[in-house]
């Protein structure tokens, strides 16, 4: 399994996931410097990407979409904050308008993404860091079928209470 | 379970029993709203849906403060859903993106034979 490791931390509302790849750092980095590669491995499976714009470099965007089972569609930006390519970049990512511009009422997710070659490939650490519950659930119930995640996620609370 | 525990079980399912509760959660789970906001998106008075709100903020839901003349509510997302419970999801959806990499970083090395 590629996963070795999660770390959650419910105070600061983050979680890192660390994955080991077969693969040199090179070809890891290729993922996301390659606007095809990305937008295979970026929206979850019901809501494939596409991304429409690509400039991974310090002050850059990448601008994307992802289209549900029903046709509709959200559209999300990253802004890319620094790069230190192959080992490292950080972004932004915003849930946008259909112009992409950078819808600010809704959740934005801080992202580190971090690779170091190892002996038999990379290891690549992910964290993700939200300002709030809200910003966390909205990310979350992003396309979801709103009243099913609800009631089934009341319903856990309600037993993990008890 | 408590006494207690029951009661509150009763207030968390009979505030959501219902599809305008419902409703109004979702909205004020995404951000504050004046009451006054939230009665004008329904076809209902405003005493009917300052009382549907009341339901949601005795079930702990939704917390309500003034400003002004204005009541304004919020969700209480903790009540609703942990945030453990919310890293739990994202855990998953970052597990199904790790192995989508992991397939397409596969397809490069033709093959064992």
């Amino acid at each position: 399994m590629p996963v070795t490791h999660i770390t959650k931390d419910l105070d600061a509302r983050s979680l890192t996931i660390t994955a080991q790849f077969a693969a040199p750092i090179e070809r890891v980095w290729q993922v996301y410097a390659d606007p095809r590669q990305l937008e295979r491995v970026w929206g979850p499976p019901m809501y494939p990407a596409t991304v429409v714009e690509h400039d991974l470099t310090p002050g850059g965007r990448v601008h994307y979409l992802m289209t549900g089972p029903d046709g509709d569609q959200v559209f999300g930006l990253w802004d890319v904050l620094s790069v230190d390519a192959p080992n490292s970049f950080r972004f932004e990512d915003f849930f946008a308008d259909a112009d992409f511009t950078r819808n600010l009422d809704l959740a934005v997710t801080h992202c580190t993404f971090a690779f170091t070659s190892i002996d038999g490939g990379t290891r690549a650490v992910y964290t993700s860091t939200f300002d709030s519950a809200e910003a966390l659930q909205q990310v979350l119930d992003m396309g979801m079928e709103e009243g099913a995640t609800l009631a089934t996620n009341q319903i856990d609370a309600l037993l993990a209470a008890g | 379970m408590t006494d207690q525990d029951e009661d509150e079980a009763d207030a968390f399912f009979h505030a959501l029993a219902d599809r305008t509760r419902r409703d109004i959660l979702r909205r004020v789970l995404r951000g504050e709203h004046s009451v006054t906001a939230l009665a004008a998106s329904y076809d209902m008075s405003f005493a009917a849906v300052q009382k549907h709100v009341a339901v949601l903020e005795r079930a702990g839901l939704v917390t309500k403060r003034r400003h002004g003349r204005e009541q304004l509510a919020s969700g209480d997302v903790t009540a609703v859903r942990s945030v453990a419970s919310m890293l739990d999801e994202l855990e998953a959806i970052w597990r199904g993106r790790i192995d989508s990499i992991d397939a397409l970083i596969q397809e490069d090395s033709p093959p064992c034979p």
